[in-house]
């Protein structure tokens, strides 16, 4: 059989063009003229409270719920061009109860695409071996069970299946909603990792606004009814909510959440010359919303910021954080 | 057919035969060959082909009705109805309709085999997770790909205890087919109780359907753990 690589290795822009979905049987929609355009390689978090079509919205894309009207185009290409199933063997799909197959070990699990895609035995060897090291498991976990794994590691193998045939497009749903707050920050971190690693168009459903900051290159707010109600970067929505349902969405704290999206290397500090000795100090690498706690529980008004090669950077002052708070 | 010593010969026995002793070795040894030997293997033919048949049966309604709910109730009232028919009874009802024949002798075998193998089933495929069947199809499994690669391996362990059931009391049921047919080794425990019973004879047949029944499902059991190795994974 001949070698078929899914929908391609770059990663591909979608776009939701005027996509509506009604369900049998309910007068409202519930994903109501939805348009929007995913930039390849980006990951778009999807993120609204319940009944507001995130999930819905998510699985048009592949076509596990077909939309009544509009379209939804993947590098231009129509999903409705392609076989439901072709389609769905290029998009990387998981969720939130992972959904790894029990009865086949982590190497099968892995393996399932790539052998649906007719790949040589040898090809998929390897490719399941680099996975399993990609996502963080030991290689002897390939030939265990899913019954034998921790529900962080479970993810891990959720996201290598994923993963294996290469796909241009991933499909998350809440697939860090059942772990652990620890677990689900390792595996966030080890997400935004292999998405440098590999970049895949990301689409990520989620009822955490701090998972969407956290994750998202863009995020698209949606309301009660599928009802976009904001899509732009983490910083401009906390920066500029388009209404006050964004607004409560968001959070009073959104001040100190865009805070918490820069990281000290990324600002122009103040000169360090003259600052007073016993001036409390921290790693560039360091956020300014910790910068700005540091401050507050020092009782200081300036930071003296260590760069990298432990060098001295500079200086960030209190008013320079508010300052940079209120740009738009 | 008149296989083997209907009645036993008291004039030619050992003195163990001419006594109905208990059981006499001498005479089982002698009769292995022409009465007992040839009584096991159409017992077990009988088995195999019931089962079989109520399998393939079982199964094609149990796929029918994991799409479509609405075949599973009057599938399961049908075979628990004929289950709850006495097995004497049925051989009788079936008589008129197909004779004193080996078709007999099947369809009532066939028949109890039904109710347990179709409900062991349709329960097997009801215990797949909703979320595998969701990330199967969200992979891009065809519905063909995820019956076979995940419904039925899923299934198995249920429908394996289903065969385990439907082969033992198959082998116990089948001993009366003796009472349509002379077949299988219900003829030899039906010669043993006639008139005089003749103890060696009864102890030999009813034996070896014993044995039968327990290698069968011994053998059953290791071909159960040998196809869901996934089942007796421990956490480490």
């Amino acid at each position: 059989m001949a070698e078929r690589r899914a929908a391609g290795a770059a990663a591909a822009e979608i776009v939701f063009d005027h996509v509506t979905k009604f369900y049998p049987g309910r007068q409202a929609a519930a994903v109501n003229d939805l348009s929007l355009t995913i930039p390849a390689g980006d990951i778009c978090v999807l993120v609204g409270p319940s009944g507001a079509g995130k999930t819905t919205a998510m699985k048009l894309v592949n076509r596990l719920i077909d939309f009544d009207e509009g379209d939804i185009r993947i590098d231009g290409r129509s999903v409705r061009e392609l076989d439901a199933v072709e389609l769905r063997r290029g998009i990387g799909y998981v969720i939130q109860q992972i959904g790894l197959f029990p009865h086949m070990t982590v190497g099968d699990n892995v393996a399932v695409v790539p052998k649906l895609l007719g790949w040589q035995k040898q090809r998929i060897r390897a490719r399941v071996a680099e996975l399993i090291a990609l996502v963080g498991l030991e290689p002897g976990d390939a030939d265990r069970y899913p019954s034998q794994l921790s529900g962080g590691q479970r993810q891990r193998v959720g996201l290598a299946r994923a993963l294996a045939a290469d796909p241009a497009v991933m499909l998350m749903d809440e697939p860090f909603g059942a772990l652990d707050p620890i677990t689900r920050d390792r595996l966030q971190n080890e997400l935004l990792r292999l998405h440098d690693l590999e970049r895949k168009t990301i689409v990520f459903v989620t009822h955490d606004i701090d998972e969407a900051i956290k994750l998202g290159d863009r995020i698209a707010i949606l309301r009660e009814g599928g009802v976009l109600a904001q899509y732009d970067t983490p910083d401009a929505i906390l920066a500029t909510p388009a209404d006050d349902f964004v607004a409560r969405f968001v959070g009073a704290d959104r001040g100190l959440k865009r805070l918490a999206l820069r990281k000290l290397a990324e600002i122009e500090l103040e000169s360090p010359n003259g600052v007073p000795p016993g001036t409390p100090y921290t790693s560039a690498q360091t956020t300014l919303r910790d910068a700005l706690s540091l401050m507050l529980t020092e009782g200081a008004d300036r930071l003296v910021v260590v760069d990298d090669d432990g060098g001295n950077a500079g200086v960030l002052t209190i008013h320079q954080v508010s300052r940079l708070l209120s740009e738009r | 057919m008149s296989g083997g010593p209907v009645i036993p010969n008291f004039g030619e026995g050992s003195s163990c035969v001419l006594h109905n002793d208990l059981f006499c070795s001498d005479w089982f040894t002698q009769n292995w060959s022409p009465v007992l030997q040839p009584a096991l293997v159409q017992h077990i033919e009988l088995t195999a082909k019931a089962v079989g048949i109520g399998f393939v049966i079982a199964f094609a309604f149990a796929i029918v009705a994991r799409r479509f709910r609405i075949v599973e109730r009057p599938f399961s009232l049908l075979s628990a109805f004929v289950y709850t028919i006495p097995s004497l009874a049925l051989f009788q009802l079936l008589i008129p309709v197909t004779g004193l024949t080996d078709t007999t002798v099947l369809i009532a075998l066939v028949g109890y085999t039904l109710l347990i193998l179709f409900r062991n089933t349709v329960e097997g495929f009801r215990a797949v997770p909703a979320d595998v069947l969701e990330s199967a199809r969200g992979m891009g499994l065809t519905g063909l790909q995820t019956l076979w690669r995940i419904e039925l391996p899923l299934a198995l362990p249920s429908i394996m205890a289903g065969v385990r059931i439907a082969v033992v009391s198959t082998i116990s049921l089948a001993t009366i087919a003796a009472f349509v047919r002379p077949v299988g080794l219900g003829h030899p425990i039906f010669d043993a109780i006639q008139d005089n019973i003749f103890k060696t004879e009864l102890f030999a047949a009813g034996g070896l359907a014993v044995a039968l029944a327990i290698g069968c499902d011994a053998i059953l059991v290791a071909a159960q753990r040998g196809l869901t190795p996934w089942t007796r994974a421990k956490r480490s």
